[in-house]
C-alpha cells in the first residue's frame, strides 16, 4: 500500500509495521486540520508504528495529545514508537496518558435507568427537605418573637427602624405614583363604557371599590415584592457568601434574629401604611379624572364616594396587607439565608425570592376573594 | 509575528505609576530571560499586582514602556495585541474562573474564542489540561463553587496553560494552600517550567515558594526593583531585604530549601 494521506500526516509501510510521517505545522493554530486528518486514519493499524517528527515544525501539545489519543484508540493495540527529534514534551503526554487511564479506570459505569430513578429519588428527598427547612425557619422566627417579650434586647429597635425607613419611606414615591396612574387608567376606561348607559356616575364606585378592596394592597405588594423582598434576599445573601452569619453565629448571636425578624417585623408596619397612602393617591386618582373628564364637581364626588363605601371595603383591603407583608419579608430573607457558594447562587436565589412573593401575594389574594364572598364580608 | 524565543522575554523601562498623589512605581526596570522563574516580591502595597496589570495591558502605566518578545505593549496594532494575548497565560490570586462554567468549560473558554475545534477535540483538550495539572478529569464537571481552595488554583492553571503560552504569570499561586498543597503546587510548576519550556513569573509572598521554585528574585522596594539570583539577593545589604529574606519565617524556609537540595 502507498502514501494514502498526505499533509500533515503520510502513512508508509515499513517493515512489518508502518511508518507515520508528521510534516508541516503541528502547532495548536493548525488544530483543525490535524483534527480532520487524524479522523481519516485507517481504524484498521496494527504492528508496529514509527512516528517520524523530522519534517514537523513547532509541534504543539495540543495536536499531539490528539495524535496521541487517536493512536491509543486502536485495537489490537499499536507498538507505538517516535524517531526524528520527537517534541521535548512528548514524556508529559505520555505520563498524563497514563494517568487519564488510571482515573477512568476506577469510574463506574451508570445506566440509564438507574439514573432516572436515583434523579427522582434526589428530586423528592430534596423537596422534603426544602419543606422542612420552611418549618424550621419558620418556628426559628416564631421562637426569637416569643422570646423577645420576655427580653426587651431582642427587639432591635434601631434595626427596625431602619428597616421601616427602607422599606416603607423610601417607597413611598413609587407606589403613590403608581396608585395614582393605575386608579386614573380604570377611571378612564371604566367612564368609557358606563357613558354608554348614561351611568358616568357609577365611576366613582368603581374607582372607589376597585382602589379599597384589591388594587391599593395589590399593587403595593408587588411594588414592595419587587424592591425589598429582593433586597431582602441579595443582603443576606451577601452577607452569608461573605461568611458574616457564621461570624454572628459563631460570637454567639442568631441571625435570623437580627436580620430575619426586624425585617419581617419592619415590612409587617410598613406594608400596611403605604396601603393606605395607595388607597388615597388611588381615590385621588379618580375624583381628578372624574373632574376633568366626566365634569363631576368634587363635593359631588365625595358625596357619591359616601355612598358607594360600605363599612367594610376599606378594611377588606386593608387587612390583607399584614398578610403579605409577613408572605414577601419571608421568602425574600429565606432565600436570601439559602445562598451558599456562588454568586450565581445569590443571583439566582433574588430572582426566585420576588418571582415567588409574588406568586404567593396573588394566590393569598384570590384566598381573600373567595373568603370574603363566603363571608359576605 | 511575535518571535516566542525573543531575549529577555520581558522588559520594562522606568515604569512609573500613580494613583493621585500617591506613587507606587518610580522608574522602575525590570528584566525577565527566557526560561526562568521569576519571583517578584514586596511589602504589601508595594505594586506588585499593579506591576503585573501593567505588563498585562490591564492598566496603562503613567509612563516608562513595557515590551514582551521585544515589542512595545502600548504600540502593538489590535491584530498582534490578539496574536501577544495568546503567547502568555495568567492566573488570579483567587482563581478568577468565571463561576457560571464548570471547570472543563472554563478551560476551554479560551480554546472556543480562538480556534474553531469540534466538541470531541475540546473535550478530549479540556482532559489533558486537567490531566496536566493533576486534576482528575471527573473535576472538569464540576462549577468552580465545589471547588478547594487548592483545586481552584490548579484549575486556573490548566485555563491558563489551554493555549500552550511560553510565558505564564501567576499571581500568589500558593497563597492560601495549606503547606502540603502549596508543596505539591510548587512541585507542579517545577514539572510543567522543565517539560514545558516555560517562562515564569510569579508574584508570592510564599518564602517556601520562592526558594523552592525561583531562579531569579525581584524585589521591589520605594519605587523600584532590584534584581538577583537568589544567592546573590541573600547578601544584598539593604536593610529591607535583609529583614525580608533573614526574618524567621525566610530562615526557616531557606534550611528547608538547602536540606532539600544537599538530599536531592
Amino acid at each position: 500500500m502507498s502514501a494514502t494521506l498526505t499533509y500533515p500526516l503520510a502513512l508508509e509501510p515499513q517493515g512489518d509495521g508502518w511508518r507515520l510521517i508528521l510534516s508541516g505545522d503541528w502547532s495548536l493554530a493548525a488544530m483543525p486540520g490535524v483534527e480532520a486528518q487524524l479522523r481519516s486514519l485507517p481504524a484498521t493499524l496494527h504492528g508496529n508504528l514509527v512516528c517520524d517528527w523530522t519534517q514537523a515544525k513547532t509541534p504543539g501539545i495540543s495536536p499531539v495529545w490528539a495524535l496521541l489519543r487517536r493512536l491509543a484508540q486502536a485495537a489490537p493495540p499499536l507498538d507505538v514508537s517516535h524517531i526524528g527529534n520527537p517534541p521535548h514534551f512528548l514524556e508529559l503526554l505520555q505520563k498524563l496518558h497514563v494517568d487519564r487511564h488510571a482515573a477512568y479506570s476506577i469510574q463506574a459505569a451508570d445506566p440509564t435507568l438507574e439514573r432516572l430513578v436515583g434523579k427522582l429519588g434526589r428530586w423528592s428527598v430534596l423537596q422534603g427537605v426544602h419543606a422542612r427547612g420552611v418549618l424550621v425557619f419558620l418556628g426559628r422566627i416564631a421562637t426569637v418573637i416569643g422570646q423577645a417579650f420576655s427580653r426587651r434586647r431582642a427587639w432591635r429597635l434601631s434595626s427596625l427602624v431602619r428597616h421601616i425607613y427602607e422599606t416603607g419611606i423610601t417607597a413611598i414615591p413609587i407606589v403613590a405614583l403608581i396608585a395614582f396612574l393605575i386608579s386614573v387608567i380604570v377611571a378612564y376606561l371604566g367612564a368609557q363604557q358606563l357613558s354608554r348607559f348614561g351611568a358616568d356616575i357609577f365611576v366613582v364606585d368603581l374607582v372607589t371599590i376597585a382602589t379599597l378592596r384589591e388594587m391599593g394592597v395589590l399593587l403595593t405588594a408587588v411594588i414592595v415584592a419587587g424592591r425589598s423582598g429582593s433586597a431582602f434576599a441579595a443582603e443576606i445573601g451577601v452577607m452569608q457568601l461573605n461568611e458574616e452569619t457564621d461570624a454572628l453565629r459563631a460570637m454567639g448571636m442568631n441571625p435570623v434574629e437580627l436580620l430575619v425578624v426586624p425585617r419581617v417585623l419592619a415590612l409587617l408596619i410598613a406594608l400596611p401604611l403605604l396601603t393606605i397612602i395607595a388607597d388615597a393617591m388611588g381615590l385621588a386618582g379618580g375624583g381628578l379624572l372624574s373632574l376633568i373628564n366626566l365634569h363631576i364637581p368634587l363635593p359631588q364626588f365625595t358625596a357619591r364616594l359616601r355612598e358607594s363605601l360600605s363599612s367594610t371595603t376599606f378594611w377588606a383591603g386593608l387587612v390583607k396587607a399584614p398578610v403579605f407583608a409577613i408572605l414577601i419579608a419571608m421568602v425574600g430573607t429565606y432565600r436570601g439565608m439559602q445562598v451558599r457558594d456562588s454568586a450565581r447562587e445569590l443571583g439566582r436565589l433574588t430572582t426566585v425570592a420576588v418571582v415567588q412573593s409574588i406568586f404567593m401575594v396573588i394566590l393569598a389574594d384570590a384566598l381573600f376573594a373567595v373568603l370574603f364572598v363566603q363571608i359576605k364580608f | 509575528m511575535l518571535d516566542p524565543n525573543f531575549n529577555p522575554v520581558i522588559r520594562v523601562r522606568g515604569l512609573q505609576n500613580r494613583f493621585g498623589t500617591q506613587v507606587v512605581h518610580d522608574g522602575l526596570d525590570m528584566e525577565v530571560r527566557q526560561q526562568e522563574i521569576f519571583g517578584v516580591v514586596g511589602g504589601s502595597g508595594a505594586g506588585k499586582s499593579v506591576l503585573l496589570r501593567s505588563i498585562l495591558g490591564l492598566r496603562r502605566p503613567n509612563g516608562g514602556t513595557v515590551e514582551l518578545y521585544g515589542r512595545d505593549v502600548e504600540s502593538l496594532a489590535a491584530s498582534d495585541r490578539s496574536s501577544l494575548v495568546q503567547s502568555y497565560g495568567v492566573t488570579f490570586q483567587n482563581g478568577a474562573l468565571i463561576s457560571s462554567l464548570t471547570v472543563a468549560q472554563n478551560v476551554q473558554l479560551p480554546l472556543r474564542e480562538h480556534y474553531s475545534l469540534s466538541e470531541s477535540t475540546l473535550d478530549e483538550l479540556a482532559e489533558m489540561n486537567l490531566l496536566m495539572v493533576g486534576l482528575t478529569p471527573d473535576a472538569g464537571a464540576k462549577f468552580p463553587a465545589q471547588l478547594s481552595g487548592g483545586m481552584i488554583k490548579r484549575a486556573a492553571l490548566a485555563r491558563a496553560l489551554a493555549l500552550e503560552p511560553k510565558l505564564l504569570f501567576l499571581d500568589e499561586p500558593t497563597a492560601g494552600l495549606d503547606p502540603i498543597s502549596a508543596t505539591a503546587f510548587d512541585e507542579l510548576l517545577l514539572y510543567l517550567h522543565s517539560q514545558l519550556r516555560l517562562t515564569v513569573v510569579m508574584i508570592t509572598h510564599d518564602l517556601d515558594t520562592l526558594f523552592q521554585t525561583c531562579s531569579r528574585v525581584g524585589v521591589i522596594i520605594d519605587g523600584r526593583m532590584i534584581s538577583d539570583t537568589l544567592p546573590d539577593m541573600l547578601k544584598n545589604t539593604n536593610p529591607w531585604i535583609q529583614e525580608y529574606f533573614h526574618g524567621p519565617r525566610a530562615r526557616a524556609a531557606e534550611m528547608e530549601a538547602a536540606g532539600g537540595k544537599s538530599h536531592g
